[in-house]
C-alpha cells in the first residue's frame, strides 16, 4: 500500500487509520471467507420507495414481538415443569407449582413471565394490525400473493401458540379451555375426532395433554414459525417493499430493465418492481 | 393510439396457450366414481366397500395422473413423431437425425439411486417416528373401573351428584362427576329375573364437554339425606342429595331434562351415561356410551345408546355421517 500524503499525516489521522484498520480487519477476513457481511448489507440496506409510511413498521414490530416471546420462553422454559402429577409435600400439581414458583420466588421471575404472557397478546394483535396495513395498502397483490399466504400461515402458528401455552399453568382455567377448545376441533367432520384425541393423547385429558402441548408450544409450533419467518422475509427482500397507495412514483420496472428484461428460468414475463424498491440498486447517476 | 388493433404479443400467447390444452380423457369420472364409492362405503361398510372405492379412486387417479403428466416426463405421445430426415439450409444435405440415448446414463442412474436412496432412509426413519407420536393416543386405552360404594348408601328415587377420581394414579385430573338415581329393580327383558336398574347420567356437557350442573336445591337441608363422603380404592367419593329440575351448562347455556334429554342449547344429542355392574354389594361405573335421546324415566325408560362419541358429533340423523368413525373407546 504505497499511499502518497502531501504532507506527513497528522497524529489524529494515523490513529484514525490504525482504528479502521482494527475494524475492517476482521469484517474483511469474514467477508473473504463467507461473503456474510455482503449478506447482511444486502439484507439491511435496501434501498426503499422514498415516501414510505410509519405503518410499514408494523411487520418488524411483529418480529420484534415473536422474538421477545423467545427469549423470555426459553428463560421460562429453565423453570418451568410439565408435569400433572401431585406434590406430596403440598398436595397440589407440580406444573401450576413450577409457576407459582416463577412468580413469587425467583428473582424478577414475575417480570419474565409477565413479559411472556402479555407479549402472547401483543404478538397477536401486531400481526393483526399488519395484516390490516398489508390489506389496506393492496401489498397483498401480485407478485406477493404468496408473501400473504405465508403471513396467514405465521397467524395460524401463533394462535396455536396461544392454544398450547394455555394449557401450561394447569389451573381451571387452563382445564376447562383446553377440554372446550379440543372439543371444538374434535367437532370438525371426519377427522374431528381423531384430532381431538390426539391433542388430548388418549379418551381424556391428562398428563399426557400437558406434556404434548408443553412439546408443541415450545418445540414444534415455534419451530414452524421461526421457518415461516425466515421465508417471509426472503419474499420481502427479493419484491421489496411497497409504496402506499397515495404514492406519486411511477411503479413498475427499472429503466435498465426495460431495454434487456432478464428473465430468471421459468418466469415468463419481468417481475414488475416499484419504483425505487429494487434490493442493492446503485445510486442512477452512478451507473453511466 | 389505436386502441383496436390487437398486439401481436396476445395473439402470440393466445396461440401459445391453446397449443397446450390437454386431451380430453375419462379418467376423472372413474376417479370421481372412487372417492363417491368410498364416501358411501363410510355409511355402509368402512372396510369392505371403502376398499374397493380406495383402490378404484387410486388405480383411476394413477392413470389421470399419467396422463397428465405424459408431457412433463417427455413421454413419447400418442402420435408417432416424424422422423423426417433434417435438410441442412446452407449446404442442401441430408443428415440423419440425432441418436437419443437408448440406455440409462450413469448420472441419471446415480441421480436416480441417491433420490430413491434418500427416500429409503427418510421413510425408515419418519415411519416409526410418526407412529410414535400418533398411535398411543389411540391404543391401550385402558377401562378404569370406578368403585362407588355399597348400593345399599343409595336411597330409591333419589338423584346423588357423585364426585369421584376415574384414575387414581392421574390424580386429580380424572376428577369426573355423574348424576346418580337408584330406580329399585327392573325385570330382565330375557331373563324375566328382578336386576337393580340405576340411572348414571355423565355431567358432561355434549356440545363441548363442559360440567353441567343440577337445576334445583341440594344438600341435607332441602332433601332431608346426609351428603356421603367415603373412601374407595378409587380414592374419595362423595355423594351429594340433589332434586334436579333438570341440568343446565354454564359454559354456553344447553339444558337437558332429569333422563338427560338435551330440551335447549347448543348441545347435539342428550347426556352421555356410565355402564355399571354391581360387585358384592358395591356399585362399580364401568366405560361410558353416547345417547340420541330417551323415552320414559327411570327403569322403564328406553335409552338408545350408542357408541361413545366425541362431545358436539351427533350420533343420530343425517349428521352422524359427518362422523362416521369414532376413534377407539374403552
Amino acid at each position: 500500500m504505497a499511499t502518497t500524503y502531501r504532507r506527513k499525516p497528522t497524529k489524529a489521522e494515523l490513529r484514525r487509520q490504525q482504528m479502521e484498520q482494527v475494524v475492517m480487519y476482521p469484517l474483511d477476513w469474514l467477508e473473504e471467507r463467507s461473503g456474510l457481511v455482503g449478506g447482511v448489507r444486502y439484507f439491511l440496506f435496501r434501498n426503499v420507495p422514498s415516501d414510505i409510511n410509519w405503518m410499514q413498521t408494523l411487520g418488524s414490530a411483529a418480529l420484534t414481538a415473536f422474538l421477545v416471546q423467545a427469549i423470555t420462553g426459553v428463560i421460562l422454559a429453565m423453570y418451568y415443569v410439565p408435569s400433572a402429577a401431585t406434590d406430596p409435600a403440598t398436595g397440589r400439581p407440580v406444573a401450576w407449582e413450577s409457576i407459582v414458583n416463577i412468580t413469587d420466588n425467583l428473582t424478577l421471575g414475575w417480570l419474565v413471565r409477565g413479559m411472556h404472557r402479555w407479549g402472547a397478546s401483543v404478538f397477536i394483535i401486531l400481526m393483526f394490525l399488519h395484516m390490516g396495513r398489508v390489506f389496506l395498502f393492496g401489498a397483498y397483490k401480485y407478485p406477493r400473493e404468496l408473501n400473504w399466504i405465508v403471513g396467514v400461515l405465521i397467524l395460524v402458528m401463533g394462535m396455536m401458540e396461544g392454544f398450547t401455552g394455555y394449557l401450561l399453568p394447569w389451573d381451571q382455567t387452563a382445564y376447562w379451555a383446553t377440554v372446550v377448545g379440543i372439543n371444538l376441533n374434535g367437532t370438525a367432520p371426519f377427522l374431528g375426532p381423531w384430532l381431538a384425541q390426539f391433542l388430548r393423547g388418549g379418551q381424556e385429558i391428562s398428563g399426557a395433554t400437558l406434556t404434548r402441548f408443553y412439546s408443541l408450544h415450545m418445540l414444534v409450533i415455534p419451530g414452524a414459525i421461526i421457518g415461516l419467518i425466515v421465508l417471509h422475509l426472503y419474499l420481502v427482500i427479493r419484491l421489496g417493499v411497497t409504496s402506499p397507495p397515495w404514492s406519486k412514483e411511477a411503479a413498475g420496472l427499472e429503466p435498465e430493465e426495460e431495454e434487456s428484461p432478464q428473465l430468471r428460468p421459468g418466469l415468463t414475463r419481468p417481475v414488475p418492481r416499484p419504483a425505487g424498491a429494487s434490493p442493492m440498486q446503485a445510486e442512477p447517476g452512478g451507473r453511466e | 393510439m389505436e386502441p383496436e388493433q390487437p398486439s401481436p404479443d396476445t395473439e402470440q400467447e393466445s396461440l401459445h396457450e391453446e397449443a397446450h390444452l390437454p386431451p380430453p380423457t375419462l379418467w376423472p369420472i372413474g376417479f370421481a366414481i372412487g372417492i363417491v364409492v368410498v364416501l358411501v362405503g363410510l355409511i355402509i361398510d368402512p372396510l369392505l366397500i371403502s376398499s374397493i372405492g380406495a383402490v378404484i379412486a387410486i388405480v383411476f387417479g394413477f392413470l389421470w395422473a399419467r396422463d397428465a403428466t405424459a408431457e412433463l416426463r417427455s413421454e413419447p405421445a400418442a402420435v408417432e413423431p416424424e422422423r423426417r430426415d433434417l435438410t441442412r439450409a446452407d449446404e442442401g444435405q441430408t443428415v440423419p437425425p440425432p441418436v437419443e440415448p437408448t440406455t440409462v446414463t450413469r448420472s441419471v442412474f446415480l441421480e436416480g439411486t441417491t433420490l430413491g436412496l434418500g427416500a429409503a432412509i427418510g421413510m425408515v426413519i419418519t415411519v416409526p417416528v410418526a407412529g410414535f407420536a400418533l398411535l398411543p393416543s389411540f391404543l391401550g386405552q385402558d377401562q378404569h373401573k370406578v368403585d362407588l360404594g355399597p348400593v345399599s348408601a343409595f336411597p330409591l328415587g333419589q338423584w346423588y351428584v357423585a364426585t369421584f377420581i376415574v384414575n387414581p394414579s392421574e390424580g386429580e385430573v380424572s376428577k369426573r362427576a355423574a348424576f346418580i338415581r337408584n330406580n329399585g329393580t327392573v325385570a330382565d327383558p330375557k331373563t324375566k329375573q328382578p336386576v337393580p336398574s340405576f340411572s348414571i347420567i355423565s355431567n358432561r356437557c355434549t356440545h363441548l364437554g363442559c360440567p353441567t350442573q343440577a337445576n334445583g336445591p341440594s344438600g341435607q337441608k332441602f332433601t332431608g339425606k346426609p351428603t356421603i363422603r367415603e373412601h374407595t380404592v378409587n380414592g374419595p367419593v362423595e355423594l351429594l342429595p340433589v332434586i334436579p329440575a333438570g341440568y343446565g351448562c354454564p359454559c354456553h347455556g344447553s339444558q337437558f331434562d332429569t333422563e338427560g334429554n338435551r330440551t335447549a342449547g347448543p348441545a347435539v344429542r342428550a347426556l352421555d351415561r356410565y355402564g355399571f355392574e354391581i360387585d358384592h354389594g358395591r356399585l362399580i361405573l364401568l366405560s361410558t356410551y353416547s345417547v340420541s335421546h330417551v323415552v320414559g324415566t327411570g327403569g322403564q325408560a328406553q335409552i338408545y345408546k350408542y357408541k361413545q362419541a366425541s362431545p358436539g358429533n351427533h350420533v343420530d340423523g343425517p349428521e352422524q355421517w359427518l362422523y362416521p368413525i369414532q376413534p377407539p373407546h374403552n
